[in-house]
């Protein structure tokens, strides 16, 4: 209950912030030495929220089907992708951090590497990807727009797990280890009973990342490979009509952001039972 | 047949590089079944160091310890020993009960024989009313108390202490002190205990065995004779203070 009120105080904040900085905003924004420091404050760059609400309900194009509905069609596209994309990644993440747990040599060889692919533009990767994947196949079934997309999804989204999951694995106390190896507990079952439930509070927090990182990642990889029928595309797509109805690329942007709560919310969810021992903090004394 | 022999240990780390250290030299140690010996002196004089050796957590560079007629490394995998360390090192996403029952998981012990086993143990060390709690929920003694039922867990011949009271404000450790010995002559079980603490090694121990750093070595080995069970008239003994006068010499003269 306090919750959902917190989400809606949080809601109405930033509606109140949007409409207050349009009414004593500078309608053509204030520039400082040549230099816009705010943005423009007019209805074309900052259309009203209700006129953002308003525009989910009336159609897409005159004649067709109401924008909300290709908004929801596309971030559930999108979702599916992002989906697979963090999946994939986050299964890629775990076992990189367990090799490097296992393997001192695979740390100092691979992490160098784990972190430079994270510097590698993303628009640089995607035609990359969409160029050597190009002529792939599985069996009759031929490669797909929206499979690229995901790879770029889970490229995004391996790194933080990765790095957050190494930090987990490596956080158990020598004490820990020592008291596995003197009950003969080998490297495995030490993985299964010590260090992987001492890495769960470092994994949710990468998973959180990994979410959103997912999110950006099928997002721009729809823009950057021109899939068609996800949100990334939609945005694209609504933002060349900007000028002429501009509440109409915010609500593409509102089903972007949309797609990253839900993400978001799915991994608490994932949180909810795995960290039951942390949310009780009555200590007894005797 | 003795609960630990050792003889001729030496531990030097990093031998041969400029951070070279004799951590243990030529150390002799011979322990009896049921026996409680502690083992006190500064920093660095490789107590911790020796105990580790005893539960092949570590490898000596010469000399051999047997653990129950065994070479350490099979003991260690019979699990003929229990060890409890100065952080009481419970596993945090574990219940009291299942931090007690780790070690006869990784046993194979049936589910049953576990719960009976870690009633029994908690029951022992007085906590039976908070197997279902967590570690967090629990005061440091408690949590130690805890830590020492799980080292028992298997019924080890051995139990081997790390400064596990260390941690402790002094009222508890106190009380943690009577329990230890009393659970110890409950359950036949001898005991190595590492201390800083000149009273607690006293009051615990019927052998007080005193280090010296640089390199550690074993310079004296005071018998405790005091009455037992040992008690509160105990700790206000003239010869409890005797005793403390020895080892407090005999720690003097070492440095």
């Amino acid at each position: 209950m306090r919750r959902a009120l917190s989400v809606v105080i949080g809601l109405l904040l930033m509606v109140a912030l949007w409409e207050g900085y349009k009414a004593v905003g500078n309608p053509d924004g204030t520039v400082l030495f040549g230099t816009r420091v705010l943005p423009r404050a007019d209805d074309l760059s900052m259309p009203h929220v209700w006129d953002m609400l308003s525009r989910f309900g009336r159609p897409e194009l005159t004649g067709g089907r109401p924008v909300w509905q290709a908004v929801l069609s596309a971030t559930l596209f999108t979702l599916g992708i992002t989906a697979l994309g963090f999946v994939a990644g986050a299964a890629v993440g775990l076992v990189l951090a367990v090799a490097m747990q296992r393997f001192r040599i695979v740390e100092r060889g691979l992490l160098p590497y784990v972190i430079l692919s994270q510097t590698v533009p993303l628009v640089a990767l995607a035609p990359l990807i969409a160029g050597w994947s190009g002529n792939l196949s599985f069996g009759a079934y031929p490669w797909q727009d929206w499979m690229t997309v995901a790879v770029i999804s889970a490229y995004l989204s391996f790194f933080p797990v990765a790095v957050g999951m190494l930090r987990g694995l490596q956080s158990p106390h020598a004490s820990g280890v020592e008291l596995m190896r003197s009950y003969a507990a080998g490297w495995w079952r030490t993985l299964i009973k010590l260090r992987f439930p001492a890495s769960l509070p470092y994994l949710f927090p990468a998973l959180r990342l990994a979410g959103a990182a997912a999110v950006v990642g099928a997002v721009v990889g729809e823009i950057s490979t021109g899939t068609r029928g996800g949100i990334g595309r939609l945005i694209l797509e609504y933002s060349r009509e900007a000028t002429s109805d501009p509440a109409k690329v915010y609500t593409a942007m509102v089903g972007a952001a949309l797609l990253g709560l839900v993400v978001a919310g799915l991994v608490s969810l994932l949180e909810l039972p795995l960290m039951r021992h942390r949310r009780r903090v009555t200590v007894v004394t005797m | 047949m003795t609960a630990v022999s050792i003889q001729a240990v030496s531990q030097v780390f990093n031998p041969g590089h400029t951070g070279e250290v004799t951590a243990l030299s030529d150390v002799d140690l011979t322990v009896a079944p049921g026996e409680f010996v502690s083992l006190i002196g500064p920093s660095g004089c490789g107590k911790s160091t020796l105990l580790r050796l005893i539960a092949d957590l570590i490898t000596p560079t010469s000399g051999t310890v047997e653990v129950n007629g065994k070479p350490a490394g099979k003991a260690r995998l019979d699990q003929e020993y229990g060890i409890a360390f100065q952080q009481a090192g419970l596993f945090e996403w574990r219940t009291v009960q299942r931090n007690v029952e780790l070690p006869l998981e990784l046993r194979g012990q049936s589910r049953a024989e576990r719960r009976s086993r870690t009633a029994e143990m908690l029951e022992l060390v007085g906590l039976a009313d908070f197997a279902r709690h967590y570690p967090a929920q629990l005061s440091g003694g408690m949590q130690q108390r805890v830590a020492i039922a799980r080292a028992l867990a298997v019924h080890p011949p051995l139990l081997l202490m790390d400064e596990p009271f260390g941690a402790l404000d002094e009222m508890t450790r106190e009380r943690l002190q009577t329990e230890l010995l009393a659970i110890c002559a409950k359950t036949g079980t001898s005991t190595i205990f590492v201390t800083h603490s000149i009273s607690e090694a006293v009051f615990l121990s019927n052998r007080v065995v005193v280090m010296s750093p640089r390199p550690g070595r074993i310079t004296a080995t005071v018998d405790i004779d005091l009455p037992s069970p040992r008690d509160e008239a105990v700790r206000q003994s003239p010869a409890f203070f005797d005793a403390v006068t020895t080892v407090r010499k005999a720690l003097r003269a070492a440095a």
